[in-house]
């Protein structure tokens, strides 16, 4: 009775909402159920096995996975840890930094890898690359991951900054601490969720590309995505629907790690809660 | 205090000094590196092919020609309206739109349903909604090719319960296209939505309801134009990468249904080798991306003046 | 007094936000050991005046002296001043005593006198057994003695507090007024002090400053501001108050005397006499009128109650005047045999000694 009372209830959109998820989760559900299927054919069922997920490890394929693992794992960690840092900055001077002219357009410098289409930046980047000299490979790869990392890495670092109320700092400077030492003992442990949930956030960014990384990765380097396209361009084999899982439980992973950082932190930013 | 508290607690100025140097990391950074790529990309537009990739630096028209007119084999006959690539870029337009609506159908009640949850629960319905977000697009994109393909767990599955007789062709169809643009961009269409829905006052609602309306009429007459800039942010942010999306139509739509990513593809990575012509493409998509987001930018600042 | 008494000197002190004034030109001085407040409605200027003066805020015109030594463009670190938070900005994640320690430290005091220093003022606040909590672990009034522990501990010259007490409920707020000014005589730290609150600055106050619209309106005690309230502004800002418009006539031997329109004439006083036949606004305050039968009224305000409202501790009754305005009367709720008036009684008005005064606007 209550329920039909309820002004703010639509019929019919917790069945959208349901089907919404379905959508979204089928597919990947399907696809970790398939890895451990214990059939060549991927299609027959043949009962339960960890056999493809051996297959990554120490199959035919293996050394390649192994290769392309270690570039995404090093690229990812470089290009989030660089992107994150400069980020940080960005994020103090633009939130903390008052109103200055041209702000907006630093606004838009720093968003600007998030609004261009990713293969419009791969096309500029391949081109400037070539065009400069600048030899293809894992260097060219990383650069790139830096430019398009940082938008994902200063949203949540402002987010967080915008939440925490600028009395603290200014409490810290009136207690004798320079501008760096309010920063580094006051703002910076204040805004370390943040920080991490950028980092996290740009490292997952990193580790996922696929468009930009092909298109100026150069021939002899590859890195996860790169290496699964390759594989799937011949069809979908059982040991790409093993390393797939794996690539998706980590991701999972680590956006839960982040969502329970940002959870956490959200308490006790506001002077005097 | 109000007032007073505004101007002297919310902005906090302690950086403003040091405010150049600490954003000089991001002009360097993205200025070098995508600013000046996609200038330079405009030159090459602008430029002369060579075949097998690069460019000669001759001026040359020759790639927004080819885009627009077929001058034959040679290139010495008279000048005829090039459809093809025409088509293609209409053709991503209406795939895009088309997926967007579908997001939009989905996304807006998904949504409000959301963000008419009590608070702790709220999160967690968010979170779920997001979590596919972050999971690699190509593996996303990959499962969605191995869910539909003809005889793939789904047409298998639809078979064993007897709801069809024989597999549904899905894959490799501008329908699969569309289910995978739709299911790679859904979350950016449920999140500005449930952003501008949490916000939204539901006294409105009884008000409303107070005033003889009913529940629908409650829906389009007071929280669909309150909720609209959520609606239209949610609408761009999957048009636009719909727009330049390379992995659905490739993996999904097979090689019929050529989009502008895979034409922009061929001419770097693929046998067409023509770099000046993929330049042009890329910046007539560009332009337009820049068209939607300065008409959504335009309208937003027309919107908040008004409010002011 | 001497110079090295003068603990704040402003001098026409301007402070603009693009367009907007904040401070138009404010000058003042605190003296050694006061408790100085700084009193006015939202957007009086007075916490823009505070942040000048902690250096938070970059002067735009006029100059602040701190113990004759020009401020100038000296940043916050580098001012012997320190400010308790409206709302405390206590450091999340360090502790009670690493909070109060914080100022300390980047002084490079030595760890046996932080220790020390701590402890000590951590007693003086009562929050000695609390010193490893941190501040999202205490009440709001401990907050606020941790605030005020942390802003005291590096020995200031001179303790800033931006509204400290308004966060809290009424009870602890009354107590913590109490408490505050024991403190400040303690200690004898000069103590500058915002608020909006009239009640709070009389309460504490060695002398105030009414503030409006980024200027300042009269400076002097609880009493003077109360009691001789120089223009309007100020008489309407603090307390209740009755304000009728009169005529001044000079007697012989200089007394005043305040003529209304309706004949209605009472003697008066001002610091500045007046001319003679000169209009002037007459001030009183509620309390300061009593209500009395009609035929023993000898200042000829006569009238009709219109109102009468039970506050508890007093009744107030509005009197609407014969030919002339509605005034406010206010007596004290002496007990059940106390004289009472009813709606539509007539009465007359009899005004305590000195307490008609003219205000000079």
């Amino acid at each position: 009775m209550r329920r039909r009372l309820d002004i703010r209830r639509y019929p019919g959109f917790l069945p959208v909402t349901i089907l919404c998820l379905v959508v979204l989760y089928a597919p990947l559900l399907v696809v970790m159920v398939y890895s451990f299927n214990d059939s060549l054919s991927i299609t027959r069922w043949g009962g339960f096995s960890f056999r493809w997920y051996m297959d990554i490890f120490t199959g035919p394929e293996s050394a390649k996975f192994k290769d392309a693992a270690w570039n995404s794992l090093t690229i990812a960690l470089c290009a989030a840890t660089a992107s994150t840092t400069i980020a940080t900055a960005a994020a103090v001077a633009m939130v903390r930094g008052g109103a200055f002219r041209g702000k907006a357009l630093n606004l838009a410098l720093i968003s600007m890898p998030i609004m261009v289409p990713e293969i419009v930046t791969a096309v500029a980047t391949l081109i400037f690359f070539s065009a400069i000299g600048f030899t293809l490979g894992y260097l060219s790869i990383l650069v790139a991951h830096i430019v398009f990392c940082i938008p994902f890495a200063y949203l949540p670092i402002a987010a967080r900054l915008q939440g925490i109320d600028g009395s603290y700092e200014e409490a810290a400077q009136d207690l004798y601490a320079s501008r760096f030492q309010a920063f580094l003992r006051v703002l910076m442990p204040l805004m370390a969720p943040g920080i991490l949930a950028g980092f996290l956030l740009a490292f997952i960014i990193s580790l996922d590309d696929f468009i930009i990384t092909n298109f100026i990765k150069g021939a002899g380097i590859e890195t996860l995505p790169t290496a699964i396209f390759g594989a799937v361009k011949q069809g979908i084999k059982p040991n790409i629907m093993a390393l797939s899982t794996i690539m998706l439980s980590v991701s999972i992973l680590i956006v839960t790690l982040s969502y329970f950082i940002s959870r956490y932190g959200r308490q006790g930013t506001k002077a005097g809660a | 205090m109000a007032g007073e508290l505004a101007s002297t607690r919310a902005v906090s100025r302690t950086f403003a000094p040091v405010r150049t140097h600490l954003l000089i990391p991001t002009w360097v950074i993205i200025g070098f590196f995508l600013v000046a790529p996609v200038l330079m990309m405009l030159v090459y537009s602008f430029l002369t092919k060579e075949f097998r990739g690069g460019v000669i630096w001759d001026f040359s028209l020759a790639a927004y020609d080819q885009f627009i007119f077929d001058r034959g084999l040679f290139g010495d006959d008279p000048p005829q309206i090039e459809w093809t690539y025409i088509v293609i870029f209409a053709r991503s337009i209406v795939q895009a739109a088309v997926a967007t609506v579908l997001c939009l159908i989905i996304g807006f009640p998904t949504a409000y349903f959301i963000a008419t949850r009590s608070p702790a629960t709220r999160s967690m319905w968010l979170f779920l909604v997001t979590v596919p977000y972050w999971v690699n697009l190509l593996i996303r994109t990959v499962s969605m090719k191995f869910l539909i393909r003809d005889n793939g767990p789904l047409n298998e599955a639809l078979l064993g319960l007897g709801v069809i007789n024989e597999p549904i062709a899905l894959i490799n169809t501008d329908f699969a296209v569309q289910l995978g643009l739709f299911y790679s961009y859904l979350p950016f269409m449920v999140l500005p939505i449930y952003a501008s829905v949490e916000r939204y006052d539901f006294a409105l609602s009884e008000a409303a309801a107070d005033l003889y309306a009913n529940r629908w009429t409650i829906l389009r007459r007071v929280i669909l134009p309150i909720v609209r800039p959520g609606i239209v942010a949610g609408c761009i942010l999957v048009f636009v990468p719909s727009l330049g999306a390379f992995l659905a139509p490739d993996l999904l739509g097979g090689a019929k249904n050529f989009l502008i990513g895979s034409l922009i593809e061929e001419q770097f990575k693929g046998n067409a080798g023509n770099w000046p012509f993929g330049a042009a493409a890329s910046m007539i998509l560009l332009s337009l991306v820049l068209i939607a987001l300065f008409i959504y930018a335009r309208r937003q600042a027309l919107r908040s003046a008004k409010a002011a | 007094m001497t110079e090295t008494s003068i603990a704040i000197d402003v001098r026409n002190a301007v402070k603009r936000f693009g367009a907007v004034t904040a401070l138009a030109g404010a000058s003042l001085t605190i003296r050694d050991n006061e408790f100085f407040t700084l009193l006015g409605p939202s957007g009086c200027g007075k916490t823009t005046l505070l942040r000048l003066i902690a250096g938070f805020e970059e002067i735009t015109e006029g100059e602040i002296l701190l113990y004759g030594e020009d401020l100038g463009a000296l940043p916050p670190n580098r001012r012997p001043i320190n400010t308790v938070f409206q709302h405390y900005a206590l450091f999340p994640h360090m502790t009670v005593a690493e909070n109060v320690a914080f100022g300390m430290r980047r002084l490079g005091w030595t760890k046996a006198d932080i220790e020390a220093r701590t402890l000590r003022i951590l007693d003086l606040v009562k929050l000695g057994d609390l010193a490893a909590r941190r501040p999202a672990q205490l009440s709001g009034g401990q907050q606020q003695r941790v605030a005020l522990a942390r802003a005291m501990a590096p020995r200031p010259k001179v303790l800033l507090l931006d509204e400290p007490l308004s966060a809290l409920d009424l009870k602890l707020r009354q107590a913590m007024r109490i408490e505050l000014k024991q403190i400040q005589k303690d200690t004898g730290i000069t103590f500058v002090f915002v608020t909006h609150d009239q009640e709070e600055a009389l309460t504490m106050s060695d002398r105030i400053a009414v503030m409006s619209a980024g200027e300042i309106r009269q400076v002097g005690t609880p009493r003077e501001i109360y009691e001789a309230p120089l223009d309007r502004f100020v008489a309407d800002f603090i307390g209740e108050t009755n304000v009728l418009d009169a005529t001044v006539r000079r007697g012989s031997d200089d007394a005043l005397t305040c003529h209304l329109t309706n004949g209605a004439a009472f003697p008066c006083h001002a610091s500045v006499p007046p001319e003679d036949g000169a209009f002037a606004h007459v001030l009183i305050r509620p309390e300061r009128l009593s209500l009395v039968p009609e035929a023993a009224c000898d200042t000829g305000l006569t009238g009709v109650v219109d109102q009468a409202v039970y506050l508890g501790t007093d009744i107030q009754y509005g009197v609407r005047l014969d030919d002339g305005p509605d005034v406010l009367v206010r007596a004290q709720n002496v007990g059940a045999d106390a004289v009472t008036h009813r709606t539509g009684d007539r009465v007359g008005l009899a005004i305590a000694p000195g307490a008609a005064r003219l205000l000079v606007d």
